[in-house]
């Protein structure tokens, strides 16, 4: 019998697979190809303290194994997610992983305390979406006011924060640091990578706003660079994510450190890839004669 | 729970070039596909999203979708062949609103945008339909749509055959002439905001089928959107779950 048990900030997940936000609505339209129970976790919709309209289409462009994306946080706000979804999610036996966005810090600290009174298992602060205007990616690519927003949500955050990176940064390791040093409980990376990809017979960038976010397989080599170097410089667990497609790439992310996994990206190509990616890591493990799934977190061997 | 279905394409015919009749065995989609709705497909050959492509006809236990190669993934698909299996999610979104009430309706498609409407033509009561293409190189399926719906006629924008112009031409001197109680519409989108323009100015109820790069398929990733008149959160609808189906008044084309 394989144990799929993960626990981290005192919160017991029953398998480390969660969904990545952004990816995965608010769960109701999955829950139709796999029940929402077979997830450890799910990462929500990312949420503004004001509903958001999101970016004008077209806000998607497949690249070579990858896709490019520019909704721009397209929500129904915060208090619209705790009186109306998260009644319906609480009643699914899986952790639900809220996720915010602010165009200020103050927003961030309004938003975790207005879900600290929610159900939400944790809390993300997404600093690193590149596809908003304010906020968002400014936020994350430097360490000072990562260190010092952390720091100051934290204050307001009643359940464990994790802290959401961007790959778009010089030292992933620097900005680490500068969120557990501030109070993350966790570190959750990466969000996707800035891009662009132009239709040359009409000479425009095909996303309405110009650049987008890369996510997909041709992002997971960086993705599991980004967590194994992290790993190395922090305490706290990690989520890991970034093009994940299978058990085997599940398996790599916890290799190199990763005590979660999120899918995202891929479940557009299968809505049931929860059941995939868990079936591949119980094979893995016992093809390793390996009882608990733990017991890889971060054992990748370096030459 | 829901699931990709596995299916056997079961005939394969280039209508004209780079567009593509394809039949699948699905009894299981056939039983349930409504008029208007898509398929969601995952086309291989390293493609990571499937390809939305609207259903052009159900019969027995097929379901007919012919689509234009256009890029990487309708490459792939293309190269299919028949006895191959196609991977398949759907059928998906929303589709017309057919209704016995409808005494006089009128179709009007454009290119590519004409496939979805052929089942439609069928399944309603004695439509008037008119089809525009860029030349009459492009003219594809005139005589099955002439064999459910009478009142078929073409337009080529190019004059080379049938009338000279857009078939939001003939819809427009259909209007002034004949009566029409709603307005069925697909195509390109200069097509969608001319034809729902024309239905403003005649107040007749109109729907239209959009398209829109898409990437889960099922309502989801929020990125298949388009511009709705509602303010507020619900400023973008889904083109995937909401639609593909919208009624004219409801959607700006802004986009």
């Amino acid at each position: 019998m394989i144990d799929m048990k993960v626990t981290i900030c005192g919160v017991e997940f029953k398998n480390p697979v969660i969904t990545a936000s952004g990816t995965f609505g608010f769960g109701e339209e999955y829950n139709e190809y796999a029940g929402l129970n077979e997830y450890g976790g799910i990462g929500v919709k990312g949420l503004t303290l004001a509903p958001r309209a999101g970016n004008r289409p077209p806000r998607i462009a497949e690249t070579p194994s990858g896709i490019l994306n520019s909704v721009g946080l397209q929500n129904p706000g915060v208090h619209y997610f705790v009186e109306h979804d998260m009644p319906k999610l609480k009643g699914f036996d899986t952790n639900i992983i809220a996720n915010i966005s602010g165009n200020t810090v103050d927003e961030y600290c309004k938003m975790a305390e207005i879900l600290s009174d929610s159900d939400v298992a944790m809390i993300e602060m997404n600093i690193s979406c590149p596809n908003v205007k304010h906020g968002g990616l400014a936020f994350g690519t430097d360490p000072h006011t990562v260190h010092d927003m952390t720091k100051e949500v934290r204050k307001y955050c009643k359940k464990p924060l994790i802290v959401k990176l961007s790959p778009n940064v010089t030292s992933i390791k620097d900005i680490a640091m500068a969120a557990e040093c501030g109070g993350a409980d966790c570190i959750s990376l990466i969000n996707t990578i800035l891009g662009m990809a132009i239709d040359i017979h009409s000479r425009k960038p095909i996303l309405a706003n110009n650049m987008g976010g890369l996510s997909g397989p041709a992002v997971k080599p960086v993705a599991v660079r980004m967590v194994y170097e992290v790993s190395t410089v922090v305490k706290v667990p990690i989520i890991g994510m970034g093009g994940i497609m299978s058990g085997e790439d599940a398996i790599e992310f916890m290799l190199a450190g990763a005590s979660i996994v999120a899918i995202g990206t891929g479940m557009f190509a299968k809505p049931d890839l929860v059941m995939d990616v868990k079936r591949g890591i119980e094979t893995y493990l016992k093809e390793h004669n390996i009882t608990s799934v733990k017991d890889i977190i971060g054992k990748v061997v370096m030459n | 729970m829901k699931k990709a279905q596995i299916c056997e394409l079961l005939y394969k015919k280039e209508l004209a070039e780079g567009i593509f009749d394809f039949r699948i065995k699905s009894g299981e989609m056939a039983d349930v596909a409504k008029c208007g709705q898509f398929l969601h497909i995952d086309c291989g050959d390293g493609t990571l999203l499937r390809r939305p492509i609207s259903i052009c006809d159900v019969y027995d236990d097929v379901v007919r979708f012919v689509f234009e190669v256009k890029g990487k993934g309708t490459k792939a698909l293309a190269q299919k062949k028949v006895g191959d299996t196609l991977d398949v999610l759907g059928p998906l979104g929303h589709g017309f609103d057919i209704n016995d009430d409808y005494q006089s309706p009128v179709i009007v498609g454009g290119g590519i945008g004409i496939f979805p409407l052929y089942q439609l033509s069928k399944l309603v009561n004695n439509p008037a339909v008119y089809l525009g293409f860029r030349s009459a190189n492009r003219v594809v399926m005139e005589d099955e749509f002439k064999s459910v719906a009478e009142n078929t006629q073409i337009a080529t924008d190019d004059g080379s055959y049938g009338f000279k112009g857009y078939a939001a031409e003939l819809l427009k001197k259909h209007l002034d002439e004949k009566p029409c109680d709603i307005i069925y519409s697909c195509g390109p989108m200069p097509m969608l905001r001319a034809v729902k323009k024309i239905a403003e100015d005649y107040g007749a109820k109109c729907q239209l089928s959009l398209e829109q790069r898409m990437g889960c398929g099922i309502g989801a990733c929020l990125v298949c959107s388009c511009e709705t008149k509602r303010e507020g959160t619900e400023k973008y609808a889904k083109v995937c779950k909401d639609g593909p189906v919208f009624w004219a008044d409801e959607v700006t084309l802004n986009d």
